[in-house]
């Protein structure tokens, strides 16, 4: 998930879509983010690179809407309905997950696991 | 036949009933002001316990107050007019003319003193340097250029010492102070001793003698001088220098109104100080206005006025201090009684002085907005005229006086009731305001600049001659005059129609200490993570 310096930023991704939840007075998605270009990298626990400013999944309340749907802890979201998250500051990240007029939310997220699930699947392919 | 004992300063005010003892004092007051306008000069007076007042203080009293005393004292009639005198007034007048004759030989006393000292100073070194050519010329050594150079040298100095001594001697004085000024005493003691002392030497070594050395003469010659610029250097010290550095904070209250300043004073002397404080009072304060404090007598008035104490039992009449103490014992418990009178009625003099100062300052305000209008609506009436309009119109040209005459009548209904209500009409005369207004004009000054002066209250000195012109100040204070100022001192400064009342305290001593910051140490993080649930 590390990004070199002036070439375009690769991920492998997964779509994880979530329909949000109406629970007191408020559209839930029901797990907290943290991170940003405002923010303090060297604090993230989940990032590998500590320079690394991205919005990371931080706590997913069991049960919620992005439970069900599938985000892990410590995923990195990299959009959010089309929206880039890579460059963002914390509060606009915030902004683009909680739209009031949107009910659902369509995430690109990437993890440590799929870099590696790919890696093995190429890996293997190409010792055959 | 007096009936106080003791008299201090202080208890010039003290005791007895207070609203009559004031009113009928004040209106002495104003007597011995109109008396004493002859006087040209500020003077402060020291005020030594002095026996006249006693005469007026009890003659006060007896109309006013049933007293049981009341005829063993003198009777005189106390004015009640504004034009008329009592006699204590005429014994008083007497007394300061003796004592104002007093003071002008004692000044010219000083002065004389100061011009013989002055000459000896300067006299003795040429002295030294002429008797031996006078008495043994024959027997003198000649000294060539060593000798020329020691007399430019002596010239110079002397005329150095000449201009120094008449910047800091020769001024004129601006006050005459009740004690002899003890720096230039003891420097004028000094130099006279040590003049002397030259002189001492001078003719038992060189003219008993004869001694031929010229050039050794003239070198004690020059040494005398020498010795006097450093003593002209001490009395710059002592006089000038000591008290530039601020020691003692002074604060100084009007008795009347209030009004209080406070000031930062260095090492000096009570009279000194008092100097001080009455130069600043003449910048600072706003003019004592009279007639803004009867509304609080009148109320004073009012609270005893309702109660009359009848007394039941006939007092006892005994001879000699029995008759005194009955008389003194019933005087406290009639106080007493009505103070617990007055406590227990229910007072709504509050509400009455709310209402009434809520009013007045409504009515000042529409005055004042009247005014202000009235003063910019006269003030377009007139321009001013170039200089090329001068040389092509000579019609209807005005000098300031005239302008000011002709402008004058439409603001001066606005002016005289703002003043009316202000209480400020005894200050200003009509001719003194046409001249401020040709003042103005002259000086392309705006209406708001020209209103400056009558919308409030200024220094004293900024109105006519007449309003600080012939004060006569009186210093009262339990210290000496002449000690130096210490934390706690009081004393009054007062004068006809209010006093001064100053205390000093010191400035404390200030410890700093330095705290060194490297600029490279400014250094910033940012915030620890923020978590947000969304």
């Amino acid at each position: 998930m590390s990004f070199i310096p002036g070439q375009p930023v690769t991920a492998v991704v997964e779509r994880v879509e979530i329909k949000k939840l109406f629970q007191g007075g408020n559209l839930i998605l029901g797990f907290s983010i943290g991170g940003g270009i405002d923010q303090d990298p060297g604090q993230n626990p989940y990032s590998e690179d500590k320079s690394d400013k991205g919005i990371y999944v931080t706590r997913i309340s069991p049960g919620g809407p992005a439970d069900e749907a599938g985000l892990k802890m410590g995923d990195k979201i990299m959009q959010v309905n089309g929206w880039d998250m890579t460059m963002v500051t914390h509060d606009q990240a915030r902004k683009k997950l909680t739209k009031k007029n949107e009910s659902v939310v369509r995430l690109l997220v990437t993890r440590r696991s799929l870099e590696d699930a790919v890696k093995q699947s190429k890996g293997g392919y190409a010792q055959q | 036949m007096d009936t106080e004992s003791t008299y201090s300063g202080y208890s010039y005010y003290s005791g007895r009933s207070r609203g009559s003892h004031r009113h009928g004092e004040r209106s002495k007051d104003r007597h011995k002001s109109r008396s004493k306008d002859s006087r040209s000069e500020k003077s402060v007076t020291i005020n030594t316990p002095p026996a006249e007042p006693l005469l007026g203080d009890s003659a006060v009293r007896g109309e006013q107050v049933q007293d049981d005393n009341w005829g063993e004292t003198t009777t005189a009639v106390t004015g009640t007019s504004e034009h008329s005198l009592s006699q204590e007034d005429i014994v008083r007048i007497t007394k300061d003319l003796e004592d104002s004759v007093g003071l002008d030989c004692r000044r010219y006393f000083t002065l004389t003193l100061a011009v013989i000292l002055g000459l000896l100073v300067f006299l003795t070194p040429l002295a030294f340097l002429v008797l031996p050519h006078l008495l043994w010329f024959d027997r003198l050594q000649p000294c060539g250029t060593a000798c020329e150079g020691l007399f430019i040298s002596v010239a110079f100095k002397l005329l150095i010492l000449l201009l120094a001594v008449w910047a800091l001697f020769f001024r004129a004085p601006r006050a005459s102070l009740p004690r002899v000024y003890v720096f230039r005493a003891l420097l004028a003691v000094l130099v006279l001793l040590f003049v002397l002392s030259y002189w001492l030497f001078y003719g038992m070594r060189i003219l008993d003698s004869q001694d031929e050395n010229y050039q050794g003469i003239v070198q004690y010659a020059v040494s005398l001088v020498d010795a006097l610029l450093f003593i002209h250097y001490l009395a710059i010290v002592l006089l000038e220098l000591r008290q530039l550095q601020p020691c003692f904070s002074v604060c100084v209250t009007r008795s009347t109104d209030g009004e209080t300043r406070h000031y930062n004073l260095g090492q000096l002397s009570i009279q000194r100080a008092a100097l001080a404080v009455l130069q600043h009072y003449y910048c600072d304060f706003p003019v004592h206005n009279p007639a803004l404090l009867s509304a609080s007598k009148s109320r004073a008035a009012k609270h005893l006025a309702g109660l009359k104490v009848y007394n039941v039992d006939a007092p006892a009449e005994g001879p000699g201090n029995n008759a005194a103490a009955a008389a003194a014992g019933l005087a406290h418990s009639q106080s007493r009684a009505m103070i617990a009178a007055a406590a227990r009625r229910r007072d709504t003099s509050h509400n009455e002085l709310y209402y009434e100062e809520a009013e007045h300052e409504r009515r000042v305000r529409k005055r004042r907005a009247r005014l202000v209008v009235a003063v910019e609506e006269a003030f377009t009436h007139i321009k001013r005229m170039q200089e090329e309009e001068q040389k092509k119109a000579p019609g209807d040209v005005m000098d300031p006086r005239e302008a000011a005459q002709a402008i004058f009548p439409s603001m001066a209904r606005a002016l005289q009731k703002y003043l009316r209500t202000t209480k400020q009409q005894h200050c200003h005369s009509m001719e003194s305001i046409q001249q401020h207004l040709a003042f103005c004009i002259t000086n392309n000054m705006t209406p708001k600049a020209f209103l400056e002066s009558y919308l409030s209250p200024g220094p004293t000195l900024q109105y006519g001659r007449d309003h600080w012109l012939a004060r006569q100040w009186t210093l009262v204070s339990e210290a000496s005059v002449t000690s130096g100022l210490k934390d706690g001192t009081v004393f009054l400064l007062k004068c006809v129609d209010f006093s001064l009342v100053v205390t000093s305290k010191t400035i404390p001593y200030i410890q700093m200490s330095e705290e060194y910051i490297d600029p490279k140490s400014h250094k910033f993080v940012l915030r620890l993570q923020s978590e947000t649930s969304v």
